[in-house]
């Protein structure tokens, strides 16, 4: 049984379909890029996966449990931006990954000090243990997004989901941040989705890369149709797809 | 070079920031001492010496009558009413302001009803006031509540609803229940826009304050002013008038400072 099984799921806004006919199944510790032109419905599966939003049709299961009401702790999310508390600072920022869930949102004593001493470890990863004591706003952009991901995993998700999370970057933190979450991904060897507009990402992060397009197109009315899952590649071994034979040939190699 | 790029030096933009205060003191000492001139019995622009005069009379000499200063227990009876006119206004104005910026049921139910509400003039409901709660304290606070709570009420509901819908859902996915985003995301982002919104509401709350005290009352800065006007004693309406601005603008700036030292975070503006 898979891990994440999305079955038979539409969406639509209004009148409008933005998705249709998505089925997807997605083993543990897979890495799955997203990709597609704007206004194909990559966001809305991302949001549906998240449980943000309930599909019209079909529906979205993570690890066979019931398919969710609304977003929780086993799904965590790093947008593009707002995806950390101005008010709160670095540290606090990632201590909330572990305070909030409780009924007062804190933790006082003995706790306090343990999830602060695991939120100075996440940063110290994350390379912001200097700027601990810092409010968010003081931070690069680069810096805000490793804070978001710290933050995210602190609560330890079941499933990672990243929405153009490099999106605003300049390309040389881009590849300092994809260092950081390949490690990560090493570290933890949790799912992750990531939704980009950038192809070439896609490909170096993924392991598999969904492509979103509308197969059917009327011209007399563009939006008459969803978008669908037209490409579903494996993007292990630089995308070149069925080099590691899945099945024993029973072959003779000749030496 | 143009207009929009030239920025005055510290001692200009000081220098330029006292020149309208300069300029309507010398044009009143100038108005003033044309008519004193003319009539030295003039009573309604007396000179500033007069007012200073006055001022120093009124702040230490108790009143022959009840043996009291008065002008100290009229501020004392004012700031308390003020106080606690937007104190209450300040804490429902918050309650309901989260609960209907956070809660779709909630703004389901009261959003439109605050809005009607906002429209009603709370100058005319002062005689309604005055029947219910009589021409104690009371109707002069609720006076004051009900001018500055719907203003409060909805500004704070579209700040929460202008907090960012990633950092609610985000919250949640860190477990958070509607309870801990109330209290630990939404309540500390508004609190600094609910300090701003207090600040708004001070110059309508001194309206109010002074027309209610103007109209019924013993005591007050506002009744001090129109009991004197019957004497045509220009010389203690401008220092109550004097420092009535002193007041609110003393309120008004220890209000911004508190909001730049307790949430550093946030862009303060004005």
């Amino acid at each position: 049984m898979s891990f994440v099984t999305v079955t038979d799921v539409f969406q639509s806004y209004g009148r409008r379909p933005i998705i249709e006919r998505i089925n997807v199944l997605v083993d543990e510790g897979e890495f799955i890029s997203i990709v597609g032109a704007s206004g194909c419905g990559k966001s809305t599966f991302l949001r549906l996966l998240l449980a943000q939003e309930r599909p019209k049709r079909g529906e979205v299961r993570i690890d066979g449990a019931l398919p969710a009401q609304e977003p929780g702790l086993e799904r965590g999310i790093v947008f593009q931006r707002y995806s950390v508390f101005p008010h709160l600072t670095v540290r606090e920022n990632v201590v909330a990954g572990e305070c909030f869930r409780t009924r007062w949102g804190r933790l006082f004593g003995a706790e306090r000090k343990a999830a602060r001493d695991r939120a100075d470890e996440t940063l110290a990863r994350c390379g912001l243990d200097h700027v601990a004591d810092q409010y968010p706003a003081t931070l690069s952009g680069g810096m805000q997004q490793r804070l978001a991901i710290g933050q995210a995993l602190a609560a330890k998700p079941r499933v990672l989901l990243l929405d153009e999370p490099f999106g605003a970057l300049d390309p040389g933190t881009r590849l300092s941040m994809h260092d950081f979450l390949q490690d990560l991904r090493e570290e933890t060897g949790m799912t992750v989705f990531m939704v980009t507009h950038d192809l070439e990402e896609a490909f170096k992060l993924g392991d598999r890369v969904l492509v979103f397009d509308k197969p059917r197109w009327d011209p007399h009315d563009p939006n008459a149709y969803g978008a669908t899952i037209t490409y579903d590649f494996d993007a292990r071994d630089g995308g070149i797809p069925f080099q590691t034979l899945q099945e024993d040939t029973h072959v003779l190699l000749s030496t | 070079m143009r207009l929009i790029n030239i920025k005055p030096g510290r001692p200009l933009a000081v220098f330029l920031a006292l020149l309208p205060f300069a300029a309507v003191f010398i044009a009143y000492a100038i108005g003033s001492d044309i008519r004193l001139t003319e009539n030295p019995s003039d009573k309604l622009l007396p000179a500033p010496s007069t007012i200073g005069e006055t001022a120093l009379r009124l702040m230490t000499e108790p009143d022959r009558r009840s043996g009291r200063v008065l002008f100290w227990h009229d501020t004392w009876a004012s700031l308390k009413r003020l106080g606690m006119g937007i104190g209450i206004s300040a804490s429902i104005g918050l309650i309901f302001g989260l609960l209907i910026g956070l809660l779709p049921l909630v703004r389901s139910f009261l959003a439109q009803f605050v809005a009607v509400l906002s429209m009603i003039p709370p100058l005319a409901l002062l005689p309604i006031l005055f029947i219910i709660f009589g021409l104690g304290e009371l109707s002069k606070v609720v006076l004051i509540v009900v001018g500055t709570l719907p203003f409060i009420i909805r500004d704070l509901s579209q700040r929460v609803l202008e907090v960012p819908q990633e950092l609610l859902v985000k919250a949640q996915t860190l477990g958070a229940s509607s309870w801990v985003i109330a209290v630990r995301v939404a309540l500390p982002q508004v609190m600094p826009h609910l300090i701003q919104a207090v600040r708004l509401s001070l110059g309508p709350a001194w309206l109010f304050l002074i027309a209610a005290e103007a109209i019924a009352s013993e005591l007050g800065l506002g009744y001090r002013i129109f009991l004197v006007r019957r004497f045509l004693a220009m010389d203690v309406i401008l220092t109550y008038v004097i420092w009535i601005t002193l007041l609110a603008f003393l309120i008004d700036w220890s209000l911004r400072w508190t909001s730049r030292r307790f949430f550093p975070w946030a862009e303060d503006g004005l």
